[in-house]
């Protein structure tokens, strides 16, 4: 037994002499995940039906901004749905991928990250090539480059939201059903359920609490921060004005940044959690 | 080489494995074999870390597997059932796997990928396969990488004659080179050829590990699957 043991040692130094990690597996993992995600033609489709908005926007209006305005209710409403539908569905068909990656010398961060990072850039591209590059042609000013960077957070925060909802449940249906109630929820309830509360509070002052309460939600958030950027705060009254003073200044703007960071990253945190100790 | 220490796992209220212990070496072809549900293909995946269990150390050459993922560099996998991505053309997978694995061409055993003519059907996408042809790239991308310890989950299911016994004869050439072999397979004949030792899992427990020639003059039986019955008779008393 003692001999064997000895045997057995002489040979793993051999074996650990051979290992070395490969480089970035990560990306490597994501490029397969963008060849993956190109074969299906859904984000080609995406990236021409924003394209097609878009221009038709800026060419039915002859100021840029109201064009703008027309199509920040694309990108609240549409682009989360697309955003977060997609990434959960593939999630779910790429698990035979998964296990495929998880046989081979990668680690299951690595895995996941790379899955992320190549949903994450395909979005990323359909969104900056359908509406980035006509902001960029018919407006080109600052708040045309809020408004693209508004659309590329929120698409990252949708898809790390889709990732959990993936890990959440191993049935497909149900983690489609929670993905829709995600969107549901940051879209139409939350700020239904915001104007409730305010109207049932209105004998008080509620304007700070409403600043924390869009936090909550990168819809909001990317609402709010687009509304400031087209003067459109003027029209809401004492809100508008407190908004304004938030959210525009230097420190306020700051904050929603790091908030909607928090909303791309806290997501993904606690889904790559689960998904490291869970069975495929 | 594989040492497996208290190993437990549950799935809901189901115990699939309990407490199991295995030590197994370089050299070995060790068939698994248990009733349905007995918890093998639980074992190989868990080995293979796709399976996180409960209780339990899995020590792959010393290092406890589950800390790092490069002792997947050494195993070479042939799962149940090969699920690859649907759109991915046969040669795109096979470049995907030679990249994932950073392996240097002269290191690669590509005997399968000619024997099963496999260059041929390069440019068809997965998912047009039919179940034995994907049986077929599972087994050429197992023995690719020359790993040290192959596993092979139900084998030679779904395989045409032929294809098994080319298989077959591949697993009984890697023996010699002081490979650690695990199978599963229901198939008792093709264990009595390949396997030096038998694992005996029922639920989820090691009812025994022996070399085959133990369990021969144990029972005074030639054949495996009669050995077996007759184990398991002795223990029902």
């Amino acid at each position: 037994m003692k001999v064997a043991t000895v045997f057995k040692l002489g040979q793993s130094a051999t074996l650990r002499a051979e290992t070395k990690r490969p480089p970035m597996p990560m990306l490597k993992v994501a490029k397969y995940a963008v060849y993956d995600i190109l074969q299906n033609r859904f984000v080609l489709a995406y990236m021409l039906f924003l394209l097609v908005v878009s221009m038709s926007f800026f060419n039915l209006e002859n100021d840029p901004v109201k064009g703008m305005m027309s199509l920040l209710n694309i990108i609240l409403i549409v682009l989360p749905l697309v955003s977060i539908v997609f990434a959960t569905i593939h999630l779910y068909n790429s698990y035979e991928f998964m296990e495929l990656m998880l046989a081979q010398p990668l680690r299951r961060s690595d895995i996941f990250m790379g899955q992320y990072l190549g949903m994450a850039a395909s979005l990323c591209i359909a969104f900056g090539v359908g509406v980035g590059v006509p902001v960029l042609i018919y407006d080109g000013s600052g708040s045309g480059a809020i408004l693209v960077l508004c659309g590329l957070l929120l698409t990252l925060s949708f898809v790390s939201m889709a990732f959990l909802a993936t890990v959440l449940s191993r049935d497909k249906a149900r983690g489609i059903g929670i993905a829709l109630l995600l969107w549901f929820f940051c879209t139409i309830l939350y700020d239904g359920l915001v104007l409730m509360s305010m109207f049932a509070f209105s004998d008080y002052p509620l304007e700070k609490a409403v600043i924390g309460l869009a936090f909550l939600n990168p819809v909001d958030l990317a609402r709010i921060a687009m509304l400031l950027q087209l003067d459109a705060a003027a029209l809401m009254g004492y809100t508008g004005a407190l908004f304004q003073h938030f959210f525009g200044s230097v420190t306020g703007g700051g904050i929603s940044l790091l908030a909607m960071m928090a909303w791309i990253v806290l997501p993904l945190w606690w889904a790559a959690r689960i998904f490291q100790k869970k069975d495929i | 080489m594989l040492h497996v220490q208290q190993l437990s796992k549950t799935f809901g209220k189901i115990q699939v494995l309990s407490q199991l212990n295995i030590y197994v070496e370089r050299g070995q072809a060790v068939a698994i074999i248990g009733p349905n549900g007995s918890g093998k293909t639980t074992l190989i995946k868990s080995i293979l870390g796709m399976v996180v269990p409960e209780e339990g150390t899995i020590l792959f050459d010393g290092k406890p597997v589950g800390l790092d993922a490069q002792y997947r560099r050494f195993i070479g996998y042939m799962p149940q059932i090969g699920r690859y991505p649907d759109n991915m053309q046969v040669g795109q997978l096979f470049d995907m796997m030679r990249d994932l694995r950073q392996a240097a061409p002269e290191g690669l055993d590509e005997e399968l990928i000619h024997a099963y003519r496999l260059p041929d059907i390069y440019h068809k996408t997965m998912r047009t396969l039919s179940g034995g042809t994907r049986q077929k790239v599972s087994a050429a991308l197992a023995f690719l990488f020359d790993a040290p310890v192959m596993i092979l989950d139900e084998p030679t299911a779904g395989l045409d004659p032929l294809s098994a016994e080319i298989l077959k004869e591949k697993v009984g050439r890697e023996k010699q080179q002081n490979k650690l072999f695990l199978i599963t397979s229901h198939i008792m004949s093709d264990l009595e050829e390949l396997a030096t030792d038998v694992l005996y899992l029922v639920e989820g427990k090691v009812v025994f590990l022996k070399s085959m020639q133990a369990l021969r003059t144990e029972t005074g039986e030639e054949r495996l699957g009669k050995a077996i019955a007759k184990i398991m008779e002795q223990q029902r008393h």
